[in-house]
C-alpha cells in the first residue's frame, strides 16, 4: 500500500536453518510435511469416492429397476478379458507397492524397475480394455451411437453368447433398458480408464525423476502418495469387476 | 488511545504510527509476484478482488431482474432474455460469489494465522484453486456473452437435457471447474486444521471461525464431487443421449435432482457456515466476552454439516417423491433448525451482560442475526411438506433463501471484511460512513425481500417476467428496496478503496481482540509471525489479553 514503497534493505528472510532442500518453508519439520501431504492425498481419494459414488448410485437404482435387462446385458461382457485385466491390475498394484518399498529403502534401480513395470502393466490394462470396447462397438452396444437391442430381443442372433447362457428373448420394453446398462458400463469403466491414463502419465514423469535419483534420497512422499492413488484406482476396479461382469453371470 | 467508552477502537498515535515496512504486500512487487504467489494472504486478496468483480456482475443482473419486475408486463426485456438473466444471476451469485466468498478470502487469509501457522498446508494447491475459480468465472462470462443459459441455476432435467437450446454445456463445464476450486480450498483447510496448528492450539482452543470453516470444508470435500459427476452425466445426456436422465429410455430425470441436491443442499451450508464463523468472532470481540457455550457452538457447526447431508430431498417435495420420503426428509429438515438455533441463542447469551459497542462489524452482525433468524424460521415452514406444497416455486422461496444468503451470508461477509480490513491492509475504514452503509444495507434489504414473502403467500410464482397487476405494489416496494440495497453495497467499495490510501493507521490490534491473528503486525509478515506462537490460553480469553497489555506497558515504561 502507499506507505510500503520503501523496502527495508537487507531485512532478514525467514531464517533458513538446516533442513533438507525438499522441506517447504512453511512446515516446521519434515515429518509434519509428510504427514500433511499424506493426509491431503487421503482426503483427495475421499472426494474421488464421492465422485464414483454418484455412478454407483445410478447403477444400484437402475439395476434394481431393470434387473432382467442388466442380467442379459452383462452376459455380453467378456469374462476372460475382464479376469485378465483384474490380474494385470492387481499385479500392477504389487509392483507399485514394491516401488514404494524401494524408494523407502533407497534402491534407485529397483524403484525404476518397479515404476516401469507398473507403467507397462497399466498400458496392458488399457490395451485389453480397448479390445473389449471394440467388441462393443462392433456389436452396436455403445449407448447413444446406433444402439442395437437385437441381441436381447432375439438372443439366438448372437450365437456365441446364446451357446453359453441360453438367454430368453426379452420384450422390447425391457430390452431397450440394456442401453442404460451399457451406458453405466462405459461411464464407469471409462471414468476408471481416465484415471488410469492420468496415472500412467504421472508414472512416466516419475520414471524420469526416479532415474535421476529424486525419490531415493529420503523424500518419498510423492511416490507414497502416487502409490495411494494407484491402489485407489485398483480398488475401484475391484468393485467394478464383480458389479459389471460377475454378479449376474449364471446360466438361466 | 481513545478514551471514548462508546467504542473499543484503540489506534496508535497517528502522528508517529507507520505501516510496517516489511509486510506481505511489500515483500515483492510486480504482477508476477502476485500471479505466482504461494502466500495464503496474497491469494486471499486475489480472491477478494475477483469475487468482488463477479459480485458486481451478479448484482447488476439482479438489478435488471428487479427493473423488469417493476411493471406487470414483460416490457424491459423479452421473456427468454429474462430467463437468461435470472439464471446467470443465480449461477454467478452461487458458484462464483457465495460459495467462495468468506472461505476463499477471509478463511484463506486468517485460518493459518488463527492457528499460528505460516501458511496453509498446500500453498500451490491453494493457488491452483484460484486459477480454477478464475477459469470457471471466465467461462461463465463467456457463456453469458455468447447467448447465456436459461435453465435456472438448478439445470433441472429434462429441461436442460432435451428442451432448451442454450449454453448448458459450457455453463455446466464452468460449474464443474469452479467446483474443483472449492474442493481444493476445502481440502486445504481440513489438512491445515488437522496438521498445522501451533503448539498448545488444541481443538477446543481454536476460534469458532476455524470450527465453522472445518465443518464447511467437510461439506465441500464430500459434496462437490457429487455435483461434478451430476454435471458430467448431464453433459453426456445432452450430447450423446445416454438415457440416464431420459424417461423415454428408462432413465429417471429425478435422479439428476437427487444427485444435484445432494451437493446443492449442503452447498447452502457451505455458504452460511463460514458466515456464522465470522459472527462468532465479531460478537465476542464487540461484547468483550467469551462466546457463551463455546463447545456447543463448535459442535453445532459440525452438526449442521452432518444433518446437511440428509435433507436434500426437501427441494423435491412437489417432484413426485414418495410420501414416506417426504415424511422422513421433512423431519430431518426440521432437525437442522436445532443446531442453527443453538448458535443464535448462544450468540444472544454472549451479548447478555457484555460490554457491547456498535462498530460497523457489530452492526452487520446484528443484521445477520435478525435476518438469518427470519430466513431460518421460514425454512422450517418450507420444510413441512404441507406448507411447502403451497409455497414452493413462489416468491416465498425466493425471499426465504435471500434472507439466508443475502441477509445472512452477505451481511456476515461484510461484517468480516470490515472486522479484518485493518489487519489485511493496515488501515482503518472510515467508521461513520460505514455504519451508515450497514444501516442502509439493512433497510434496503428488508424493503427488497420482505414484500416477497407476502407476494409468495399470495401466490406469485417465481421465474416469470410478467405477473398479474394486483401484485404490482409489492413489486414496486421490492424494486425500490433493491435500489437502496445497491447503494448500500456500492458505499463499501468506495470507502474501502479510499481507505487503502487515506485510512487511519490501524496498528496491530485496533479491536483489542484475542485471536492470534491480532497479536502480530498489520499487515502481517509473509510468514505471519516472527516466532511460532504458543497458545497458552483458551480462545476469547480477554483476561489473558489484559495481562499481555499490562506486561507490554511494564516492559516499555
Amino acid at each position: 500500500m502507499s506507505d510500503s514503497t520503501a523496502i527495508a534493505p537487507g531485512a532478514p528472510e525467514a531464517a533458513h536453518h538446516d533442513h533438507p532442500p525438499y522441506q517447504r518453508h512453511h512446515f516446521e519439520t519434515v515429518e509434519q510435511q509428510a504427514d500433511a501431504t499424506n493426509f491431503a492425498m487421503w482426503l483427495f481419494l475421499l472426494t474421488e469416492i464421492m465422485f464414483f459414488g454418484g455412478l454407483f448410485t445410478a447403477y444400484l437404482i437402475y439395476r434394481n429397476w431393470y434387473y432382467p435387462a442388466f442380467v442379459e446385458a452383462s452376459h455380453q461382457l467378456n469374462i476372460f478379458w475382464g479376469t485378465a485385466n483384474t490380474a494385470v491390475l492387481i499385479s500392477s498394484s504389487f509392483t507399485m507397492a514394491m516401488g514404494v518399498w524401494c524408494a523407502e529403502t533407497r534402491r534407485r534401480s529397483g524403484l525404476v524397475l518397479c515404476l516401469v513395470l507398473t507403467f507397462l502393466l497399466g498400458l496392458v490394462f488399457l490395451g485389453i480394455k480397448s479390445i473389449e470396447y471394440s467388441e462393443k462397438i462392433e456389436k452396436h452396444h455403445v449407448p447413444g451411437f446406433h444402439y442395437s437391442v437385437s441381441a436381447f430381443i432375439d438372443p439366438q442372433s448372437d450365437p456365441e453368447i446364446y451357446k453359453e447362457y441360453h438367454d430368453k428373448p426379452m420384450p422390447l420394453d425391457m430390452a431397450r433398458h440394456t442401453e442404460l446398462y451399457f451406458f453405466l458400463y462405459f461411464a464407469m469403466t471409462g471414468m476408471h480408464a481416465l484415471h488410469m491414463i492420468i496415472g500412467i502419465a504421472i508414472l512416466g514423469f516419475m520414471i524420469f525423476k526416479a532415474r535421476a535419483g529424486a525419490y531415493t534420497a529420503g523424500h518419498v512422499t510423492f511416490v507414497e502418495n502416487f502409490g495411494l492413488y494407484w491402489h485407489f484406482v485398483d480398488i475401484v476396479w475391484i468393485f467394478l469387476f464383480p458389479l459389471l461382469y460377475l454378479i449376474s453371470r449364471h446360466a438361466n | 488511545m481513545s478514551t471514548n467508552s462508546n467504542t473499543i477502537i484503540s489506534l496508535p498515535d497517528q502522528k508517529t504510527a507507520r505501516i510496517p515496512k516489511m509486510n506481505y504486500l511489500s515483500k515483492e512487487n510486480g504482477l508476477l509476484s502476485w500471479l505466482l504467489t504461494g502466500d495464503h494472504k496474497r491469494i486471499a486478496i486475489l480472491y477478494l478482488i475477483s469475487i468482488t468483480f463477479f459480485f458486481f456482475i451478479g448484482g447488476a443482473l439482479a438489478g435488471l431482474i428487479r427493473l423488469e419486475l417493476l411493471t406487470p408486463q414483460s416490457d424491459l426485456m423479452a421473456t427468454d432474455t429474462y430467463n437468461k438473466v435470472f439464471t446467470m444471476h443465480g449461477v454467478i451469485m452461487i458458484f462464483l460469489f457465495l460459495v467462495p466468498s468468506v472461505p476463499a478470502t477471509l478463511g484463506n487469509f486468517f485460518i493459518p494465522m488463527m492457528l499460528g501457522a505460516k501458511d496453509l498446508a498446500l500453498p500451490k494447491i491453494n493457488l491452483l484453486s484460484w486459477y480454477l475459480y478464475l477459469a470457471g468465472g471466465i467461462l461463465v462470462i463467456t457463456t453469458m456473452v455468447t447467448g447465456g443459459v436459461d435453465t435456472g441455476w438448478t439445470f433441472t432435467t429434462p429441461l436442460s437435457t432435451h428442451y432448451v437450446n442454450t449454453n448448458v454445456l459450457t455453463t455446466g463445464l464452468a460449474v464443474f471447474i469452479a467446483g474443483f476450486s472449492s474442493i481444493f480450498t476445502g481440502l486445504n483447510f481440513i489438512v491445515t486444521i488437522h496438521k498445522m496448528r501451533c503448539p498448545g492450539m488444541t481443538w477446543f482452543r481454536m476460534p469458532l471461525f476455524v470450527w465453522a470453516h472445518y465443518a464447511a470444508s467437510i461439506l465441500m470435500v464430500l459434496g462437490t464431487p457429487v455435483l461434478a459427476i451430476a454435471v458430467v452425466l448431464l453433459a453426456l445426456e445432452r450430447t450423446v443421449g445416454i438415457g440416464i436422465f431420459d424417461p423415454t429410455k428408462g432413465g429417471d430425470p429425478l435422479l439428476f435432482q437427487h444427485l444435484f441436491w445432494f451437493y446443492s443442499h449442503p452447498a447452502v451450508y457451505i455458504m452460511i457456515l463460514p458466515g456464522m464463523g465470522v459472527i462468532s468472532e465479531t460478537i465476542s470481540t464487540f461484547s468483550r466476552k467469551r462466546i457463551f457455550g463455546y463447545t456447543a457452538v463448535a459442535f453445532s457447526s459440525v452438526a449442521i454439516a452432518v444433518f446437511g447431508f440428509f435433507v436434500w430431498a426437501h427441494h423435491m417435495f412437489i417432484m413426485g417423491i414418495s410420501n414416506y420420503a417426504m415424511l422422513v426428509f421433512s423431519l430431518l429438515t426440521m432437525l437442522v433448525a436445532v443446531p442453527s438455533a443453538i448458535k443464535i441463542f448462544n450468540w444472544t447469551f454472549t451479548l447478555y451482560k457484555g460490554s457491547i459497542t456498535f462498530e460497523t462489524p457489530m452492526l452487520y452482525s446484528f443484521g445477520f442475526m435478525g435476518l438469518f433468524t427470519i430466513g431460518g424460521l421460514t425454512g422450517v415452514f418450507l420444510g413441512s411438506s404441507g406448507t411447502d406444497i403451497h409455497l414452493t416455486e413462489t416468491y416465498f422461496i425466493v425471499a426465504h433463501f435471500h434472507f439466508v444468503m443475502v441477509g445472512g451470508m452477505l451481511m456476515a461477509f461484510l461484517a468480516g471484511i470490515h472486522f479484518w480490513w485493518p489487519k489485511m491492509t493496515g488501515r482503518m475504514y472510515p467508521e461513520k460512513i460505514s455504519q451508515l452503509a450497514a444501516v442502509v444495507t439493512f433497510i434496503g434489504f428488508n424493503f427488497t425481500f420482505f414484500p416477497q414473502f407476502i407476494l409468495g403467500m399470495l401466490g406469485m410464482p417465481r421465474r416469470y417476467a410478467a405477473y398479474p397487476p394486483e401484485f404490482q405494489v409489492l413489486n414496486v416496494f421490492s424494486t425500490a428496496g433493491a435500489t437502496i440495497l445497491g447503494v448500500g453495497y456500492l458505499l463499501p467499495i468506495l470507502y474501502l478503496t479510499w481507505s487503502l490510501k487515506y485510512g487511519e493507521i490501524a496498528g496491530d490490534n485496533p479491536w483489542q481482540a484475542t485471536g492470534l491473528e491480532w497479536q502480530t503486525q498489520s499487515p502481517p509478515l509473509t510468514e505471519n509471525f516472527l516466532v511460532t506462537p504458543i497458545m497458552d490460553h483458551e480462545a476469547y480469553d480477554y483476561e489473558w489479553l489484559d495481562e499481555q497489555k499490562a506486561k507490554e506497558v511494564a516492559s516499555v515504561g
